[in-house]
């Protein structure tokens, strides 16, 4: 009857978004009066997850890494021991990829993207961003077992006292035709759906040459760096940075936009980050209107000046 | 090698959302639709194994004969026929239950579906389809090679990439990368002409049971008006941000 959450982890860590996901799965139980239990893959230590609300944690020693169709099927067979009625996932590239499996393999219907803790759990209600956050849609899932994407960085680290009992859970491993070759992965770089803060460059940039500052600037601020379409669309900044409608979604704390005028693609991939600040020369550029804190002036001499500020703000506030 | 390319018709990315009927219904007054760009990224590389490896490309739409058009435009581009599944697309499972009933008429070897539609954004067809069918499944796929029976594909992962290998019947849920931008074509006047020959078949729905139901739209609240911040005072920002904001 639980609610069951899995909790992503990367080399032997839970990720930022785990938790997250922990805490909204604790909200969701509360409404329904029932535990939360956790499953996770080669974590060292899982005990963490007490504070976010899980009551138990199925830790599974799983060395091949991870396969969509093969994590989807071991959370069916924990959600079908625990006799779950809730699956709650992050957004993470991983879990979109396994949750319509999963989805599949319980007949659940599964509500993506969603925002906040059900408005209802009878019937079970979820808000969740659609038209790329120009919109919200209000969704009701109506199956017996239901799947709840979380949107990363949209419900917080709410923490609860608990604590977390571990179990020995021993799935079996589905086949899958589809094998790793290799991964590449800068793990020196924060990545746009892990970073708390987002620095983007634009055209306004003027050439792939003057993107030091910007990395100087994410590297200030721990921030991962981004782009507009057009600059990824020269060819000036891999697409993997590219944010927008047809690129990556942000939802950072904080966007910091840098000579991008804001084109109503571009404002809607980055809409549910929760501060934005617009630093261009052209007052009259639409990132203004939806902005939290403007800079009017020339990125060239504004940025490396405001790198200097923050830096000096960081050695005040280490 | 028989391609199926699922077309979903969305508002252009540059239009206006508004709703009507008490917020219950996308209002489409005065709206353009187009091929979802995920999906036009997947089938301008669908035109490149047919060039190149030859191979025959389908697309499929589920939904009503406003979506003719769109379905039009792909043959346009250069597909050799389109199925309209003639059944609204309630939700996600709903539409992947129609189309893994036309992958299964048709013997598909690849479908080539977009990673989400930029409408609904919910971003299950593909993999549901590919768990209906118990075909192979790749998302967010920027890369796809076929060689024979075997495929290399890339999918982009939080913070990098990742390269597999697997086989048909493959589904991918495509975007970006799969071609690049200059890479998608812009249907000609021959192409246009010949499109109106194509056959473009309409199938009836299968049974199926949408299990989830939207219950109405909201906008986001309007913000509050920008707060601009001299050039010559960025001390000012750096505070705004930490004691007003406090995100730094």
């Amino acid at each position: 009857m639980s609610v069951l959450v899995y909790t992503e982890s990367e080399q032997g860590k839970f990720k930022k978004i785990a938790l997250e996901v922990a805490a909204y799965a604790k909200a969701v139980a509360s409404q329904m009066g029932t535990s939360v239990t956790a499953v996770t893959f080669n974590v060292t230590d899982a005990t963490e997850l007490g504070n976010y609300g899980v009551d138990k944690i199925l830790n599974i020693v799983h060395p091949d890494g991870f396969n969509a169709k093969v994590y989807a099927d071991i959370i069916k067979q924990a959600a079908e021991k625990e006799g779950v009625k809730v699956v709650v996932v992050s957004s993470s590239a991983d879990s979109k990829y396994l949750a319509p499996l999963l989805a599949v393999g319980l007949n659940a219907g599964y509500a993506s993207n969603v925002v906040e803790a059900p408005s209802s759990v009878a019937p079970f209600t979820v808000k969740r961003t659609a038209f790329t956050n120009k919109a919200f849609n209000l969704t009701e899932i109506n199956t017996d077992i239901k799947i709840v994407g979380v949107s990363n960085n949209s419900y917080g680290l709410v923490e609860a006292s608990g604590n977390a009992s571990l179990e020995e859970f021993s799935p079996s491993i589905a086949s899958s035709n589809v094998s790793v070759l290799s991964i590449d992965k800068a793990t020196d770089k924060v990545s746009i759906a892990d970073a708390e803060i987002v620095v983007s460059g634009g055209r306004g940039l003027k050439g792939p040459e003057n993107w030091g500052m910007i990395e100087e600037l994410a590297s200030v601020l721990g921030a991962a760096t981004a782009c507009s379409k057009p600059v990824s669309d020269l060819g000036w900044r891999p697409h993997s940075e590219h944010v927008g409608q047809t690129g990556k979604p942000v939802a950072s704390n904080l966007y910091i936009a840098i000579g991008i005028s804001g084109a109503i693609q571009h404002l809607a991939g980055i809409n549910a980050s929760k501060v934005k600040v617009v630093i261009n020369t052209d007052s009259e550029a639409p990132f203004f209107k939806a902005a939290d804190y403007g800079v009017v002036g020339d990125a060239f001499d504004v940025v490396p000046r405001l790198i200097e500020k923050l830096k000096e703000f960081k050695a005040q506030n280490a | 090698m028989k391609i199926l390319v699922c077309i979903s018709h969305v508002p252009d990315t540059t239009s206006k959302i508004n709703f009507a009927e008490g917020d219950t219904k996308f209002d489409t007054n005065g709206v353009q639709f187009v091929i979802n760009p995920n999906d036009e990224f997947g089938l301008t590389r669908a035109m490149w194994f047919k060039e190149k490896q030859g191979a025959s490309v389908d697309v499929v739409n589920v939904g009503g004969p406003e979506t003719e058009s769109t379905l039009r435009k792909a043959l346009a581009i250069g597909a050799d026929g389109a199925i309209r599944v003639n059944t609204p697309a309630t939700d996600g499972f709903a539409v992947a239950k129609q189309l893994a009933k036309v992958v299964q008429d048709g013997s598909y070897d690849l479908v080539i579906a977009g990673r989400e539609s930029i409408d609904y954004n919910g971003g299950m067809v593909p993999g549901m389809l590919a768990a209906l069918i118990d075909a192979n499944f790749v998302n967010n796929c920027i890369a796809l090679e076929v060689d024979g029976n075997n495929a290399t594909a890339t999918r982009e992962i939080d913070g990098g990439k990742e390269t597999v290998s697997t086989s048909l019947t493959l589904v991918i849920g495509g975007q970006k990368g799969l071609v690049e931008e200059s890479d998608l074509r812009i249907p000609n006047m021959r192409g246009i002409m010949m499109a109106r020959k194509k056959p473009l078949n309409i199938v009836e729905p299968v049974d199926s049971n949408a299990e989830t139901t939207s219950v109405k739209f909201e906008k986001p609240l309007p913000r509050g008006a920008v707060k601009l911040v001299s050039p010559d005072n960025l001390d000012e920002l750096v505070s705004l941000l930490h004691n007003e904001a406090k995100v730094i």
